[in-house]
């Protein structure tokens, strides 16, 4: 019998030939928490009797969800971060670096990794072919002590994406679409495991997206193959060698197989307050907006600005709309700052602000007022994920964000190209 | 896991609670205090919650309880409150593994047959959930061993304590 993707990857890690189901003790490539979950994380490091690490390379802390810190008792937890950094080696990415998820893929995992991180969107990582997914602090804890998890082999639900998409649909659109058929809890210990004609056409920045939101139907990780993109991408950042080719047997054993048509998708929005609550752009009535999100580990990639600034461009976001842009990582700022694609969308009336988190957990860079609503390139729209129950916060693709911001309302991007 | 039995009343929640429900990110300073953020556990959810709830009472979920944030805080303020047991129809992954983690039992079962504020005791060992208020009993699912193993030495720090790594 062949194996899946994530099958190959634990059992190389395992030290023995593995397939679903089975529990196994791992090594671990690379490990990490953030500010919200590392400070935990440390102090169970501590309390377990630790007092060295294994991996510290590959132990990374990531400051980014209250980057720089809107308040000192989150300053002190940043402090507890960079001391452990030093005494123990492990890598603190500073305010300014980025989102964990974007730094992960730029700098430290490798096709064929397994990846453990204290935050779930970890599963972004699963882009590269890497196995990773999120879990607590006292399991990283253990990751940073031992460089050791424990888990049990997923099985996996194939999805198969054929096509290409018509314009002004977007890879955003096809995870959206495809969270609102498998639901919030469909792929539950399962790993989602990608492939298709349709990946021949997809950027890397789109696998990203679409791994990141893997965890948003339940799932472990969210896979794609190591293959000729990916390896353009890691050589792009000096990283080629780390390269190697991975994908699934052809007889591997899938529980589940998921056609979708790509060319049929139309641009989607998940409405309030879950995930899954899934409708084309189209058939929402015409729902007022008052901030705009364009950001996070999901779409705040160099793409997702370029694409905002081509809609923006030469226009003014709406009266009386909020447009808030974060770059996802320094490189990507920089970047975006040489094409001229910040000026771009700074004339047009966004707030950028350094690369971060911003304002998708609700901590702080734009908290909605009671009864307002945001839409937002995120990834959740859980009531109180932007700091106040009594908001609504609706998801879409950057260009949905882009020109809705501009009319004032969630509009229909395809009518940029009309 | 040792014979343990647990007792105390339920207080319902719907399907799908997350973790920022139960552990709101505008709390996000408070998460290295964790018994200033469990005065607010659940607050998003039922903002009584955190004044109601007494010691050994359980948390009775739906569907989906737990999906979410990796934020093991969520379940650590839930046991911090008192609550000896969070009982769903079914669990998000991480916040499952969470549970047992910081040693609180995650227990699947059909909740449906659970109304608010109804007196349970719970027999680990045995699985069965006794529904005194109503006079039934419901099963619930074993944890696979590994959990088991992990839950009755106390938690996962305590494990690898103990162990000096995994025992499992
Ligand atoms: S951008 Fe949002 S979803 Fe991504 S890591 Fe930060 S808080 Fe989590």
């Amino acid at each position: 019998m062949g194996k899946t993707i994530a099958e190959k990857i634990i059992s190389s890690r395992a030290g023995r030939q593995v397939q679903a189901k089975d529990i196994v003790v791992v090594d671990v490539d690379v490990v990490m928490a953030q500010d919200g979950t590392g400070p935990l994380a440390v102090s169970q490091v501590e309390k377990m009797g630790f007092s060295k690490i294994k991996k510290p390379s590959s132990s990374i802390l990531f400051i980014d969800h209250a980057a720089p810190s809107p308040r000192k008792e989150l300053s002190n937890s940043h402090m507890v971060l960079r001391k452990f950094a030093q005494q123990t080696g492990a890598v603190v990415s500073d305010v300014g670096e980025g989102v964990c998820h974007q730094l992960l893929v730029e700098q430290y995992v490798c096709p064929g990794d397994v990846v453990i991180g204290a935050d779930s969107h970890t599963c972004t990582s699963g882009a590269l072919g890497a196995f990773a997914t999120g879990m607590g602090s006292t399991d990283i804890a253990v990751g940073f002590a031992l460089a050791q998890t424990w888990l049990m082999v997923p099985e996996t639900i194939h999805i198969n994406l054929q096509g290409t998409l018509p314009k002004g649909v977007f890879a955003k659109d096809i995870i959206i679409d495809l969270i609102g058929k498998i639901t919030s809890d469909g792929a539950t210990y399962k790993a989602l495991e990608f492939s298709g004609s349709m990946l021949e056409t997809m950027t890397i920045d789109d696998r990203f997206t679409i791994s990141n939101m893997a965890v948003e139907a339940g799932a472990k990780t969210g896979l794609f193959p190591a293959d000729q993109v990916t390896e353009a991408y890691l050589a792009e950042r000096g990283r080629k060698k780390c390269f190697q080719e991975i994908k699934a047997d052809a007889d591997a054993a899938y529980v589940q197989t998921i056609d979708m048509d790509c060319s049929k998708l139309e641009p989607m929005v998940s409405k309030p307050h879950t995930v899954d609550n899934t409708v084309p752009v189209d058939q929402l009535d015409r729902i007022s907006i008052d901030q705009v999100f364009l950001g996070s580990c999901t779409n705040g990639r160099l793409g997702d600005l370029a694409l905002a600034a081509e809609i923006l461009k030469g226009k003014k976001v709406a009266s009386g709309i909020r447009l808030i842009v974060v770059p996802a990582s320094r490189e990507v700022y920089l970047k975006a700052i040489q094409k001229g694609i910040i000026e771009v969308l700074t004339q047009a009336g966004a707030a950028v602000m350094a690369p971060g988190c911003g304002p998708c957990v609700g901590v702080h860079e734009g908290i909605l007022g009671d009864g307002e609503v945001c839409l937002s390139t995120q990834n959740r729209n859980f009531k109180g994920r932007m700091g106040n129950p009594d908001s609504y916060i609706y998801l879409c693709s950057p260009a949905t964000a882009a020109w809705s911001a501009v009319k004032g309302y969630i509009a229909d991007p395809r009518e940029v190209w009309a | 896991m040792e014979q343990k039995k647990l007792k105390g009343n339920s207080f319902k929640f719907g399907d799908d609670i997350s973790t920022d429900l139960i552990a709101p990110g505008r709390y996000f300073h408070l998460r290295s205090n964790l018994a200033e953020l469990a005065k607010h556990v659940l607050e998003d959810a039922d903002p009584q919650f955190a004044k109601k709830v007494k010691k050994g009472d359980f948390v009775v979920g739906g569907r989906n309880f737990g999906l979410g944030s990796s934020r093991e805080h969520a379940p650590a303020i839930i046991k911090l409150a008192g609550v000896g047991a969070v009982l769903a129809k079914s669990f998000a992954r991480i916040f499952f593994r969470n549970c047992i983690n910081v040693g609180i039992p995650a227990l699947i079962c059909d909740t449906d047959q659970i109304d608010e504020q109804n007196l349970l005791e719970i027999d680990l060992s045995e699985g069965i959930i006794y529904n005194r208020s109503k006079d039934t009993q419901i099963q619930f699912n074993p944890l696979p061993p590994v959990m088991i193993k992990i839950l009755s030495d106390g938690g996962l720090t305590e494990h690898i304590k103990k162990n000096k790594g995994f025992n499992l």
